[in-house]
Order: structure tokens, then C-alpha cells, then sequence
């Protein structure tokens, strides 16, 4: 549950405005990238596209992040162990679409 | 230097390690506060202790979030689940804490409806399923989480899902702080701040600690290098007579936070007067409850708790290691009659939990140090 685990954005889901298929070591899923929408100056609600890499707390994205910085997160997660393998599975089995 | 191994650049290491020596006056000691259950996993994992000079320790706080849950919410939270026709549902994290009657896998074993999910929008779908059921999710955490419950509120009020209810159990980090400097039981020269947390809040609400507490705190990434340098940029701050906020993590943490979590909190959930808090006891402003606005979605309003106190069992120290005041193994059960198989108190857990981490990675550290004593 505490665990930021790093997705890489596949396309944004147009039927559903605030989910985005994301890639989460190799399998997909549906992440909520609501939290991400604002505003921004150049009148777009959402700064995102394919092939950024975002970081998902419990199915929702919380931030934009690089992608060295997503190889190293990926890589200390795997460090973790269990807590890591069992966030994996949690996420394999949840499906928020 | 074993240890030096698992670092991704080893010569930056060597480097920061002796910079960080160089930095302590001759017979001060430093003592900082990791505040975050995944620092804390760095630092046993990686040894990081070892590497630092004898008269710089590093503290284990609060930021465990189901370290933190006091017994009788898990005691609430159970009578919750009791009800014929609720589906209780949590995080994993969650399944094994102990409460006053067990845990939610004892209720579970015994017939209760408890359902693990990874994200509160699975519990919405539970609800969605099950209209003939009223679906309870069990809330925790500071806030990484926070703001995913009160977006899942906010669709649950756009379906007009009543039948889904938020057993709400925030906590915020501010506050616990907050305690730690004004508990007398603890000297710190400084904070290691959290990483995750800090990407909802930004770094301005720790300005009060460097200005009202004189202690300098650094937000800080979870690379075992980002600790070193964030223990290197306490000490430059002390060595320099300078004492401020600091962003280690400025390539995850934006120093305003995220504006968009911060209002949708803002918006389902307000502060609670008290909270209490395992091991630290009544911490005012220190949780959050969910607005009048959103009543209809409260399981506490819905259901009513009983809302039982239930004192940690005696052998317990959890209160100790979470204010730092103890190291796990000073814990008189500590991998005895503690341990991660058969926990008693919360710390020992969640794998973020300090007597956790310590179980797992860092007693060999500690024998690697013993035995490098002993040759």
C-alpha cells in the first residue's frame, strides 16, 4: 500500500476520462490519472501521453516522474521482496475499468 | 566494503561517506529521523548505519501508517465487518494487524466477508456488484493515500453508490511530528523527510520545524545514495549554522505539492479533533474524517462504532520504536515472541514497519558489524 510503483502510459482511455492503460512491469492495466488533471496554462486538462512514465500509490497516479527515475524506483522495489511481489499481485488482480 | 557493492556508483558513495565524516565536529553526536517506513527499509537493507561515522544515528519514526492504527479501530473495523450484511474490504497491508479480538484474517477465518483490494475503486466496483450488500472500505494511510479515498467518494456520489461506505482512517503527517518535537523523550538534531508524502504536500508545511524547532529537514528519494546525501546536507546545513527545508527529491517531490490531491482531500474529508495514534497516544488535529457533505458515505455515521480503547498488550514497545525512543531489537520480544509470522505489536507487521525492516535485512548487518568487532 505504501509502495509508489512506476507505470509507463500506453494510451489515455478516451471513453473514460480519467483512466489511462498503463504498463506496470510488462502487464497492463487501467490506472486512475485523475489526481494528475489541472488546468494548465496552455488550456490542456491532463499533461500526459504515451510513453510517460507516471508513479502509482494503490491504482491511482500521483505523480509525473522521468524515466532514469522510474528504472531505479523499478529496481528498489525489487529490492523489497515480498511486500513488493505481493503489491504486484494485488495490482495483477484489481480492475478498476 | 561489502556494502559499497550495492550502491549503483560506488566511488560517489566513498565520496559522500568521507564528506559526511568530515563534517561532524569532534565529540558531537547527530541524531536524524527517518520519517518514512521506506527509508527506513533502505537503511537496514543497504547497512547505511554502518557506513556512517559512530556519532551520526539514524532514528525510526512514525511514518508507518498501519503501524499507527490503534487497536480498537481494528476492534471498530471488525465490528464493522461483523454486520450480516457488509463486505468489508482493505488493503493487504491491513489483514494481519492485530486488534483487541484479532486481526481481520481471525474475523475472515470465523465467517466475516472481508475482501483484499489494491485500489479503493475496487471496492466501488464490489459495491457496483453487490447492490443488495453495503460495501465498507477500511481507509488508511497518510497522504499517498488519502486523496485515491476521497476521489473514489466523489464517483460513488456521481453513481449514487450508497450502498458503499469509507471506514475512515487518515492520518497526517504534520501532526505526528509535531508530537515528536515536543515529546521530551527524544533530541534530534534534524529530519530525513519522507519521499512519497511530500509529492501530495510539497515541502512548505515543514517549514515550521526549521523555523519554530530550529531542526533542519531534508525530503529525501529512497536510493541508499539519496539518504547519504540527505544526511550530508543535514550536516553541511548544522556545520554552516543554517537550519531550513531541503528537496533531495526534487525529481519526484514538487516543492507545492500536488494542488489537485491536496483539494479533493480538502473537498471529502475534514480534520478530526483527536486521533489516536498506537504507541503515541491522543494526537489533536492528527486524522481525518470525512465532511458532513459526504455523511452518507461515513461508515461510522451509517453503522456506528463502538469506538472501544484497548491498551497495547504490555510487552509491547511499538510506542517506543515508533517515536524513535528505542531500536527494534531494545524491544524486549523482539524476534522472540514478536516476530513478522507471529507479530504483537504493529511494527513488526507491515514490511515498512522499523522492527519489520529490521527483522528481515538489517540483524545481519548488525552480525557482520559484530563479527568485523571481533577480528
Amino acid at each position: 500500500m505504501c509502495l509508489g510503483i512506476p507505470g509507463e502510459v500506453i494510451e489515455l482511455m478516451t471513453e473514460h476520462e480519467d483512466l489511462a492503460m498503463v504498463s506496470v512491469e510488462g502487464v497492463k492495466r487501467a490506472v486512475n490519472v485523475g489526481l494528475l488533471r489541472e488546468d494548465f496554462p496552455d488550456g490542456r486538462a491532463l499533461d500526459l501521453q504515451p510513453g510517460d512514465w507516471i508513479l502509482i500509490h494503490v491504482g491511482f497516479a500521483l505523480s509525473k516522474i522521468d524515466e532514469a527515475e522510474a528504472k531505479a524506483s523499478l529496481e528498489w522495489l525489487a529490492g523489497v521482496g515480498d511486500a513488493y511481489t505481493d503489491e504486484l499481485e494485488a495490482l495483477a488482480a484489481s480492475d478498476i475499468t | 566494503m561489502r556494502f559499497v557493492d550495492e550502491f549503483r556508483d560506488a566511488t560517489t558513495a566513498r565520496a559522500l561517506a568521507t564528506e559526511i565524516a568530515a563534517l561532524c565536529e569532534p565529540g558531537r553526536r547527530y541524531k536524524f529521523m527517518e520519517v518514512c517506513g521506506g527509508h527506513t527499509h533502505t537503511i537496514y537493507k543497504h547497512g547505511l548505519e554502518d557506513y556512517l561515522p559512530e556519532t551520526v544515528s539514524l532514528v525510526h519514526g512514525p511514518g508507518c501508517p498501519v503501524c499507527v492504527i490503534p487497536m480498537g479501530r481494528v476492534d471498530d473495523a471488525i465490528a464493522l465487518a461483523e454486520h450480516d450484511d457488509v463486505i468489508m474490504t482493505s488493503f493487504g497491508d491491513m489483514m494481519r494487524v492485530p486488534g483487541g479480538r484479532g486481526s481481520f484474517f481471525d474475523s475472515k477465518a470465523a465467517g466475516a466477508d472481508i475482501r483484499m483490494v489494491y485500489c479503493p475503486l475496487d471496492a466501488l466496483k464490489i459495491a457496483r456488484k453487490n447492490p443488495d450488500k453495503r460495501v465498507v472500505f477500511m481507509a488508511i494511510g497518510f497522504e499517498t493515500t488519502a486523496p485515491s479515498t476521497a476521489m473514489t467518494v466523489l464517483r460513488a456520489a456521481v453513481e449514487k453508490l450508497d450502498n458503499f461506505a469509507v471506514f475512515c482512517n487518515h492520518v497526517t503527517i504534520i501532526p505526528a511530528i509535531k508530537a515528536i518535537l515536543d515529546s521530551p523523550d527524544l533530541r534530534l538534531d534534524g529530519f530525513i523527510g519522507p519521499g512519497h508524502v511530500s509529492t501530495v504536500i510539497g515541502c512548505r508545511p515543514y517549514e515550521f520545524i526549521a523555523r519554530d524547532h530550529g531542526k533542519p529537514l531534508v525530503c529525501s528519494g529512497f536510493e541508499p545514495l539519496d539518504i547519504l546525501q540527505s544526511v550530508y546536507r543535514l550536516l553541511l546545513q548544522l556545520h554552516e549554522g543554517r537550519c531550513e527545508v531541503e528537496n533531495q527529491y526534487s525529481r519526484v517531490v514538487p516543492w507545492n505539492g500536488n494542488a489537485k490531491a491536496l483539494r479533493v482531500i480538502g473537498e471529502v474529508m475534514e480534520l478530526r479533533p483527536h486521533f489516536e495514534w498506537r504507541g503515541l497516544g491522543f494526537i489533536s488535529h492528527s486524522a481525518l474524517r470525512m465532511r458532513e457533505k459526504y455523511a452518507r458515505f461515513d461508515a461510522e455515521q451509517i453503522f456506528g462504532v463502538p469506538g472501544v480503547r484497548v491498551a497495547d498488550p504490555k510487552a509491547c514497545q511499538c510506542g517506543e520504536v515508533l517515536k524513535g525512543v528505542l531500536k527494534p531489537w531494545e524491544c524486549k520480544v523482539f524476534g522472540t515472541a514478536c516476530t513478522p509470522e507471529t507479530p504483537i505489536g504493529t511494527c513488526m507487521v507491515s514490511s515498512e514497519g522499523a522492527c519489520a525492516a529490521y527483522y528481515n535485512f538489517g540483524r545481519f548487518s548488525r552480525e557482520r558489524v559484530k563479527e568485523a568487532t571481533r577480528a
